[in-house]
């Protein structure tokens, strides 16, 4: 009754062999070392390697190995001491003009596995921040002014398209998240409304007119609105992406979190401040004609009204311009910026490249507007900057565009990566920042390690000595849950946090209740006068609805933290509900498999190690007794009986 | 070795009454010092900045809250973390100053004062996340009871489910009363530990439920009081061992696992110990109380497989 078919048995070792392959390279670990990837133009090959290796020879840090492996160089380091160093060595060593980079020259982490193993895609866990150092920010995207970006958009549009109609309006534009729109007469409303209708199919009027007859107001469906904030968030995280490659981190996690948030996690990263600053600059550029007519610069020295369709910005020098509210271009139609020097005066400059749309756009312009100036105005935290207004001097093709004057090399450069790096769609404001130095980090690892080894040493010796060869067995079993929880965290490439590793502690204490209820159930069946193989398969068979229906109400429990938690809690929970579908598996099935290997095969079992029986007198007299072979002796009557069993006379053959 | 030799069924019932009006005691203490005191929720509740500053000898307390108060922050607090050498800075939030300014300028005064300092830690949470993090944990909280509450009636009857949760609540709110009373930080992973709590407490009193619904089977002359009696008797001995068993978990990451996970296994620890007891007096004795019958939990000729076949039905020890 007691035995496995073969099958069960080639299920165990498979999954112990998996699990081995996959928890080992949590063994080798994870070494420091720098990674030299390309940018701006910098090459990276083997020449660059060698070079590399003796730069760092030049400083007498001595990289544990150095690689090549296609696009990036790696040099492992013993600690993480070494590491930085070596990174700030190699940086100024290969970066000579450190405000034009060829390199990026970051921290990273190796996995030491043999090549096998990665060839098997077995890596080690994936370290939380808390364990390995980083940076954790979560952002919080300004949805609202995504949507009124649009109105804004729409609104100028719609003035050019209704100025070509000679459609005449004293207002129209974005009140709040509405458009709104004054005309003179009812044949310009009625313009503007097929307009709408034909043009702007995300844009719905509103039964009532704001102001009088002959205006109206609109708003963008729900539909546009859902369009416009997901569009904004992935366009903010693309731009993210870009403006962190510039940080050089090597495994930054940019993730989306719910509608309007953003998870930046850059591991290993030192200068928070510099990271801070390039992450929180919610630049957006955008092209506009400047007003030069009277009017608009009476208005600039506050002589006159600000004539319609007009705003007012300030520039780098302390001026002020009127410039028209119409935009021509935007940071979306940048391909590429960067800094350099005007051939001619030598002085510094961005140059800039339009997608072709841009270029369309912008050689009309310059062709309509040869002798005005046009504005490059920076939007940097909702305030809008004029970095520079140019003459233009003539019609431009080709969708390049140099822009100088009045600036700084830092200037230049500065200005280059902020428009190289993309705009944001939505202005985003950092609402939680974690930063965990590499020591720390450390330190968590072995404090979490400690307590688990412990813990678990602990439950080992006392169920051995407690239930003797059965406790053995579920010390085995909780190796093995702890070797499949490791693995499948490893495979999952789920993010380990100190509260994960506390999970992992909780797990494998609460496993063990899953053996103490079989152990024990073994044991009243054996007290209660079944033969040895009865007990075992009664004792597995009645304990595991307690452990199902115990098991199952945990899970119910971690699941739902699993649902609302985030960050800590998460971490824990994904540890604690995997740990308890392991423990299911490990404690039942392969503790069953091990005892059935051990005494399924004997037919005549006379008694079985799970440590004494103890029997009060008058039950061991008339039941019939029954030991365990280590505690013979403590049976009152010493009787060590093949114990009779007189209900199954007729023993199940059934294969379990 | 045997710890347990218990030659008949112990009147765990007899003294139901006391505990159970020990119980009510300690949940109203806990009650009341959740509402005088409140608990002291971390910055990820609350909004705030945390650093974690480390010293390469003894940190000078007095000094840092000084150079604190020289920056204008008098309402920071300054505690020693772990050891000696390091120090949590706990900043609310200053209106019109974000964490980013906070940190620097903390960090640039604690660097004037002591060119050692070390900076290995900085949280800041905003206000709106901590809110979220509050209901979050309220949400997940009502779930787990919910869920709890539905499947044991479903696997037993309501009677036991109510009495279970009831039990586990009470466990629950007499950790959140520890934390009250002692103001310990309440942070995010004590949170998940109290909420593991609640799931493993629900456990302890499955695990006596399912014997109090096979004693029931098995001993059909027995009361009531009797099988639960019997029930608990039969499954004493797993208790303490498996609670001992978390409890050495527990312990070893209170002693091994440093400050981080302190209140976390500190948690726990309560916990665990509060519901080795609250399944035997308060959730068993709550279903006795709520009156449950051998036909609640045995629907006539509705008997499950398992005890048709069971050779020992109806034996007698």
């Amino acid at each position: 009754m007691n035995r496995y078919p073969w099958w069960k048995y080639l299920i165990m070792v498979v999954v112990l062999v998996v699990g081995a392959v996959y928890a080992l390279p949590n063994l080798y670990g994870e070494s420091p070392s720098v990674q030299i990837s390309s940018t701006n133009g910098g090459k990276v090959d083997n020449a660059l390697l060698v070079k590399g290796e003796q730069i760092l020879d030049a400083a007498g840090l001595k990289p544990d190995s150095a690689d090549f492996n296609g696009a990036t160089a790696n040099y492992r380091f013993s600690n993480t001491n070494v590491q930085l160093k070596a990174r700030d060595v190699l940086a100024k060593a290969l970066n000579p003009d450190a405000d034009n980079p060829q390199f990026v020259v970051a921290v990273n982490l190796l996995s030491r596995s043999p090549a096998w193993l990665t060839a098997l895609n077995a890596n080690p866990m994936y370290l939380g921040l808390d364990l390995r150092g980083g940076v954790h920010f979560l952002l919080q995207v300004d949805m609202q002014a995504a949507v009124q970006k649009k109105l804004d958009s729409i609104a100028g549009e719609l003035r050019s398209s209704l100025r070509d109609k000679d459609a005449r309006y004293t207002k129209l534009e974005r009140v709040g998240d509405t458009v709104q729109g004054v005309f003179v007469d009812a044949r310009a409303l009625g313009a503007a409304k097929e307009l709408i209708a034909r043009q702007h199919p995300d844009l719905q009027l509103s039964a009532q007119a704001p102001a009088g007859p002959n205006s109206f107001s609109a708003s963008l469906t729900p539909a546009a609105v859902t369009q416009e904030e997901d569009y904004a968030l992935k366009q903010n995280i693309q731009t993210l992406h870009n403006r962190i490659n510039e940080l050089g981190v090597a495994e930054p996690i940019i993730q989306q979190q719910g509608r309007d948030r953003v998870v930046v996690e850059l591991p290993g990263i030192q200068d928070v401040a510099r990271a801070k600053d390039i992450l929180g600059r919610t630049a957006s550029l955008e092209v506009r004609m400047v007003d030069d007519s009277a009017a608009g610069q009476a208005a600039v020295l506050g002589q006159g009204p600000l004539p319609a369709g007009d705003q007012i910005f300030p520039d780098r020098d302390g001026g002020k311009l009127a410039v028209k509210r119409d935009v021509l271009l935007t940071g979306d139609n940048l391909t590429d910026a960067q800094p350099g020097f005007d051939q001619q005066t030598n002085e510094p400059a961005v140059f800039l490249t339009l997608d072709s749309k841009g270029a369309r756009i912008f050689q009309q312009v310059t062709r309509d507007n040869v002798g005005k100036r046009t504005a490059m105005i920076l939007f940097d935290r909702g305030r809008g900057e004029i970095i520079t207004a140019p003459v233009i001097r003539s019609e431009i093709a080709g969708g390049r565009v140099q822009i100088s004057g009045h600036m700084t090399v830092q200037e230049a450069n500065d200005t280059a990566l902020l428009l190289r790096a993309g705009a944001l769609a939505a202005p985003m404001t950092i609402i939680e920042e974690r930063t965990v130095g590499p020591s720390l980090g450390q330190q968590n690892i072995s404090q979490g390690f400690h307590s688990v080894t412990w813990g678990f040493v602990a439950i080992v010796i006392f169920m051995s000595i407690y239930y003797m060869f059965f406790g053995v067995v579920s010390s085995i079993a909780l190796a093995v849950n702890l070797l499949l929880l490791v693995a499948v965290l490893s495979m999952l490439q789920a993010t380990l946090t100190l509260p994960g590793i506390a999970a992992m502690a909780l797990a494998l204490g609460m496993a063990i209740d899953s053996n103490v209820l079989i152990n024990e159930r073994v044991r009243e069946e054996l007290r209660n006068g079944a033969s040895p193989q009865n007990a075992i398969f009664h004792g597995y068979e009645r304990a595991w609805a307690t452990i199902f229906d115990s098991n199952v109400t945990t899970l119910i429990a971690g699941v739902a933290l699993l649902i609302f938690g985030s960050g800590a809690v998460r971490g824990f929970a994904v540890v604690h509900v995997l740990g308890i579908l392991t423990s299911m598996f490990s404690a039942v099935f392969f503790s069953r498999g091990l005892i059935n290997l051990w005494y399924g095969r004997k037919r005549r079992l006379h008694s079985i190690s799970i440590g004494q029986i103890w029997k009060p007198e008058a039950a061991a007299a008339t039941a019939g007794a029954l030991s365990s072979e280590a505690a013979a002796g403590a049976v009152k009557s010493g009787k060590s009986l093949d114990a009779p069993t007189p209900r199954t006379t007729k023993p199940r053959r059934k294969v379990h | 070795m045997e710890f347990f030799r218990i030659k008949r069924d112990i009147p765990f019932m007899r003294s139901a009454l006391t505990f159970n009006i020990i119980s009510v005691l300690l949940f109203a203490a806990a009650v009341f010092f959740l509402f005088t005191r409140g608990l002291n929720l971390s910055i990820e509740f609350t909004g705030g900045t945390v650093m974690e500053v480390g010293y390469s000898q003894g940190a000078n307390i007095d000094g840092i809250r000084s150079t604190l108060n020289k920056l204008g922050y008098a309402d920071a607090q300054v505690q020693a973390y772990g050891n000696a050498n390091d120090v949590v800075i706990r900043l609310p939030l200053h209106k019109g100053e974000t964490s980013a300014e906070q940190s620097t300028k903390v960090m640039a005064g604690l660097l004037a004062a002591d060119p050692q300092a070390q900076q290995r830690r900085t949280e800041f949470v905003g206000p709106q996340v901590g809110s979220e993090l509050a209901t979050d944990g309220l949400k997940a909280l009502a779930l787990v009871i919910f869920g709890i509450v539905a499947y044991l009636a479903v696997r037993f009857e309501w009677k036991f489910s109510v009495a279970a949760i009831l039990a586990n609540l009470h466990d629950v709110i007499i950790v959140l009363g520890f934390f009250a009373l002692f103001q310990w930080e309440f942070s995010l992973p004590v949170l998940a530990a109290v909420l593991a709590v609640l799931g493993y407490s629900v456990n302890e009193s499955v695990v006596i439920f399912d014997r109090v619904r096979e004693n029931f089977r098995r001993y059909r002359k027995y009361s009531t009081v009797q099988v639960i009696d019997s029930a608990i008797t039969n499954t004493i001995s797993r208790t303490v061992i498996t609670h001992g068993s978390t409890l050495a978990m527990a312990f070893s990451m209170f002693f091994f696992g440093g400050p981080a996970l302190h209140y976390f296994a500190l948690a726990l620890i309560i916990g665990i110990s509060m519901s080795i007891y609250s399944s035997v007096f308060v959730a068993a004795a709550l279903a006795m109380w709520f009156g449950v019958k051998r036909e609640d939990l045995i629907k006539p000729g509705g008997n499950k497989p398992s005890n048709s076949n069971d050779p020992n039905a109806g034996a007698v020890v």
